[in-house]
């Protein structure tokens, strides 16, 4: 036996589904790997014939588009499964949401019936719990939107980046309620400001660290305790009334 | 709580613990301080399987703490059995807790968070009972930062209402070094001695807590299975040696004997294996084969005070197997013991399982493989699916002369006909491990290390044709252990050990012909020395252990936390004025009439058989494996009243269970 992988039955890919979950309270500090792994373990655990590459180390299919950085909540993370029989997808949401620990819930499964989904995630809605006084953050709010360009640093794998921030904020704006479904307070606490950000995908990424670095540099914001972030939704911009769309739209509507 | 009667003695004690409101979540506190710290999620719990009951519903609360960082100790077995054993009982709760790493010990302190357990982020403090896990000494510098952490007085007799701290685990069988910090410690197998210890406690809790800590740690240790260091006297010699230990109390038992749990069949744990989302040092879900060994190497402390052998028969491994896999979705089996191949059915039940998960992804490993017991079937069965793991052999020693002195009796012809095999089953890598500081071992015996390396090559290149195979070789520094023949060895000093290992290293660098393909893998000799100090050490030695704490010591596991130079120099100070010092307690030989720290505590071992067994080993005398030989009387049985519990039971095929549909096909 030289060294050439076994041969192995590789069924092919019979279907592809995407799944939309959230990542939510505790285990927001799950990081893309730690999801990653899970995932495997509970698509195994939920028994979803799932379709793996050839080699000497198979995985299984699957695409992760991008995810939500640790520490940061989401309602709408997305990924896409091949599997090698065909699925029904509300079952399969049932049976992975309970094979997934409590917290990273799975929301929507569909069969994908058109390509480039990735293509589709043009910009993410983000909601930030600042707990520092309203006219502070108004002012930072204020003097942040007043600027064509907010310079922020932030250490990146290859290394120190400056980039602009600001060109990618499309809308910044303070709201009396979290949108969030399981939200940490039942009443918002007093010396708390809830601000809904449109930020659109570009390279470098604007993450809300970044979001909230350059309102630090361009006002007196001061934080009292870690701001509290969670993605509501990511997925195409209409850009008139910066809202972003459903990105499973497309797929709803072949089927 | 349940308690209202009290003594009029303790009654203040048990006023204070109603006074507090006890099991609140501490969450809130530490979720502020997680955003500035690295890989929070190892300590936000919540992993799939794992259990929180209310607070109020259990009688006896149970901390049960890994003393290593979230990714070493959550794997654990010992750990996750007992947890699982404990909150099937339906007075008692039991949660988890692990060292936190130094950026979140600065941040606690800075804010006041207490030590917490990871499931419902309890404070520490709150628990009846604290059980610490000790696989290795290392950690016992992090059991003070827990301590310090939880607020609870680092000194056993200063403690009232905090929880009970009970050590357990193979450092266990050597408690003395912790013995101050420690109000109990139990050896060996820890399932039934949670179960007594909780009743136990129970008991006193309902009866109001008679006669206050002091009366539950006498009850404890009336059973003469759960030592309570300080109803015990040590007394010294002038000459720094330990002239006798005694109860200081009329009513404790003079030895304390080990828990030997016997039908692994009966206690098929842990059932729902936990499965962490932080990544861990051991991605895979593990089924015990088998307990104890009695291969009879001299120096592996594990098998001596596991005996005797108790197997898991094939069928009850098989549905462990099969129950862990559909409640974890782990894509990896280990199957865990001592000696995994030793298992009397182990080529009937790797290739019954590698069939039952055929197509599935799903891969077997083989933790410890002695080369003797390796062959070509099993190879194949373990890389029939999904991925290969490595194979690692553990020859321990270079020559086969010091193999008779450590009794690891596997022969140069054994190792290469098994490497061979496995070259030429397709590996490509094979790694061997030896030791380095054995009792008489000479440069000779280390030099051979490297022979036997280019030997390994030799036959691999023939075996596959190839030239690209590799072989690494690992080499660890040997500490002398409690219980084991050589407890009363001399420890090689690390220079002496550096020194050799550089020999070592010449003569494989130098070899053109097959240098490259051998990998060496050592550490210098340095922290075997202070595991030296704290495996064979008596109670003088907490106090190194407290002041090197004090001076920063934690993590002493992980070569960027450890300081040999703190260490030395905490030793120094911690033991001015008592006549012994560091050299003492480790490179000095003792001699048959020396009283040990341990010899009161019993392994089930015969010390006048170790004592032969240790003189054979000077001779170069081996002795074989009592599974197959007629007894050689190492006293476990005789005195456990047990005996060795082994196949084959007779099963050869498994039943394949029925192909599970998956509930998620369309129809």
């Amino acid at each position: 036996m030289a060294s050439k992988p076994p041969e192995r039955n590789l069924a092919p890919i019979a279907q592809k589904l995407r799944v939309r979950y959230a990542k939510r309270g505790r285990l927001r500090f799950s990081s893309h790997r730690d999801f990653q792994r899970a995932l495997e373990r509970a698509l195994r655990r939920a028994g979803v014939p799932m379709a793996y590459s050839a080699g000497f180390s198979p995985h299984p299919k699957i695409s992760y588009s991008n995810s939500a950085p640790t520490g940061v909540a989401s309602e709408a993370e997305y990924v896409e499964i091949g599997v090698t029989r065909p699925c029904d997808p509300s079952k399969l949401r049932d049976e992975l949401d309970a094979a997934l620990p409590e917290g990273l819930d799975v929301i929507e499964v569909i069969e994908a019936t058109s390509r480039d989904f990735s293509a589709r995630l043009e910009a993410s809605l983000w909601e930030m719990e600042i707990y520092a006084p309203a006219q502070e953050v108004a002012e930072a709010v204020e003097a942040l939107l007043g600027a064509s360009e907010v310079l922020v640093e932030r250490m990146t794998k290859s290394g120190k980046r400056v980039f602009d921030a600001r060109s990618a904020i499309l809308l910044m704006e303070s709201v009396s309620q979290s949108a969030v479904t399981a939200p940490a307070h039942t009443q918002m606490p007093p010396e708390c400001v809830i601000l809904h950000v449109v930020v659109r995908h570009v390279v470098p990424s604007v993450r809300p660290d970044d979001v909230l670095t350059a309102l630090k540099q361009v006002g007196t914001l001061e934080p009292r305790k870690p701001v509290r972030v969670t993605r509501l939704a990511q997925g195409p911009l209409t850009e008139v009334s910066i809202s972003i769309e459903d990105p499973f739209d497309p797929d709803r509507v072949l089927v | 709580m349940t308690s209202q009667t009290v003594a009029t003695s303790n009654s203040d004690n048990i006023d204070a613990r109603q006074s507090r409101d006890r099991g609140i979540s501490v969450f809130p506190q530490l979720e502020a301080l997680l955003p500035l710290i690295s890989k929070p999620i190892q300590y936000v719990g919540g992993e799939l399987n794992a259990v929180t009951k209310p607070w109020d519903e259990a009688i006896v609360h149970w901390a049960l703490m890994y003393p290593d960082a979230y990714e070493v100790g959550a794997p654990n077995q010992g750990v996750q059995i007992l947890y699982e054993i404990l909150n099937e009982q339906p007075d008692v709760l039991a949660e988890r807790t692990y060292s936190v790493w130094p950026d979140l010990e600065a941040l606690m302190r800075e804010h006041q968070v207490p030590a917490f357990t990871v499931d419902a982020h309890r404070s520490v403090a709150d628990f009846d009972l604290l059980g610490l896990s000790f696989s290795t000494e290392l950690g016992y510098t992090n059991m003070l930062t827990a301590l310090s952490l939880a607020n609870i007085p680092l000194h056993a007799v200063d403690r009232d209402d905090h929880p009970i701290v009970v050590a357990g685990g193979h450092a266990a069988f050597n408690p003395e070094p912790i013995a101050q910090f420690v109000d109990a410690a139990v050896l060996g197998d820890g399932e039934e001695a949670v179960l007594l210890i909780s009743n136990i406690v129970k008991a006193w809790i309902n009866a109001g807590r008679p006669g206050g800590r002091e009366g539950v740690l006498l009850e404890l240790a009336r059973t003469g299975c759960v030592y309570i260091p300080q109803f015990y006297d040590v007394e010294y010699l002038p000459d720094g040696r330990i002239k006798r230990v005694v109860p200081n109390r009329a009513d404790v038992p003079s030895r304390i004997t080990k828990f030997t749990l016997m039908d692994l069949d009966a206690w098929p744990y842990p059932k729902a294996p936990l499965v962490p989302l932080a990544e861990t040092v051991h991605e895979r879900m593990s089924v015990e084969i088998f307990r104890g060994c009695t291969r009879g190497c001299r120096f592996c402390q594990a098998g001596m005070i596991t005996r005797p052998v108790r197997e898991r028969s094939i069928t009850s491994i098989a549905e462990m197997v099969e129950n862990g896999l559909e409640k974890t979705g782990f894509e990896e089996v280990g199957l865990l013991s001592l000696s995994s191949a030793d298992h009397s059915e182990i080529g009937d039940l790797a290739r019954n399982l590698a069939d039952r998960y055929e197509e599935t992804q799903t891969s077997l490993s083989l933790p410890s493989t002695r080369v003797d017991a390796f062959n070509v079937d099993l190879a194949n069965e373990l890389s029939r699916n999904g991925r290969r793991s490595g194979l690692t052999f553990a020859p321990e020693g270079g020559s086969e002369r010091i193999r008779r002195v450590i009794n690891k009796l596997v022969s140069e012809e054994d190792l290469i006909r098994t490497v061979t095999t496995a070259y030429g089953a397709g590996w490509r890598n094979v790694k061997l491990y030896f030791m380095c500081g054995l009792p008489t071992e000479t440069d000779e015996d280390i030099l051979q290390i490297a022979t036997m390396a280019k030997e390994v090559i030799r036959a691999g290149r023939e075996a596959s044709g190839r030239r690209d195979i590799k072989c690494t070789v690992s080499i660890g520094g040997f500490v002398p252990k409690p219980h084991t023949p050589f407890q009363w060895a001399a420890q090689l000093d690390h220079e002496a050990t550096d020194a050799r290992l550089h020999k070592l290293k010449d003569a494989i660098r130098n070899d053109k012909e097959f240098g490259k393909a051998i990998g060496l893998r050592y550490h210098d000799g340095k922290p075997g020395i202070v595991e030296g100090i704290l495996s064979r050490g008596d109670r003088r030695v907490g106090n190194i252990i407290e002041t090197v704490w004090k001076n920063g010591a934690r993590f002493d596991g992980w070569g960027e936390y450890f300081s040999f130079d703190r260490w030395m120099e905490s030793a120094q100070y911690a033991l001015e004025g008592t006549g012994v010092d560091v050299d003492w307690f480790t490179t000095r030989e003792r001699d048959y009439t020396e009283v040990l720290p341990w010899d009161h505590l019993d392994s089930g071992l015969d010390s006048e058989w170790l004592w032969e067994d240790w003189q054979d080993a000077l001779a170069e005398v081996a002795v074989d494996d009592c599974r197959w030989t007629p007894c050689f009387d190492c006293g476990v049985c005789e005195q456990m009243d047990t005996e060795i519990q082994v196949g084959p039971t007779g099963v050869t095929d498994l039943p394949m269970p029925s192909p599970r549909v998956s509930p998620v096909l369309a129809q």
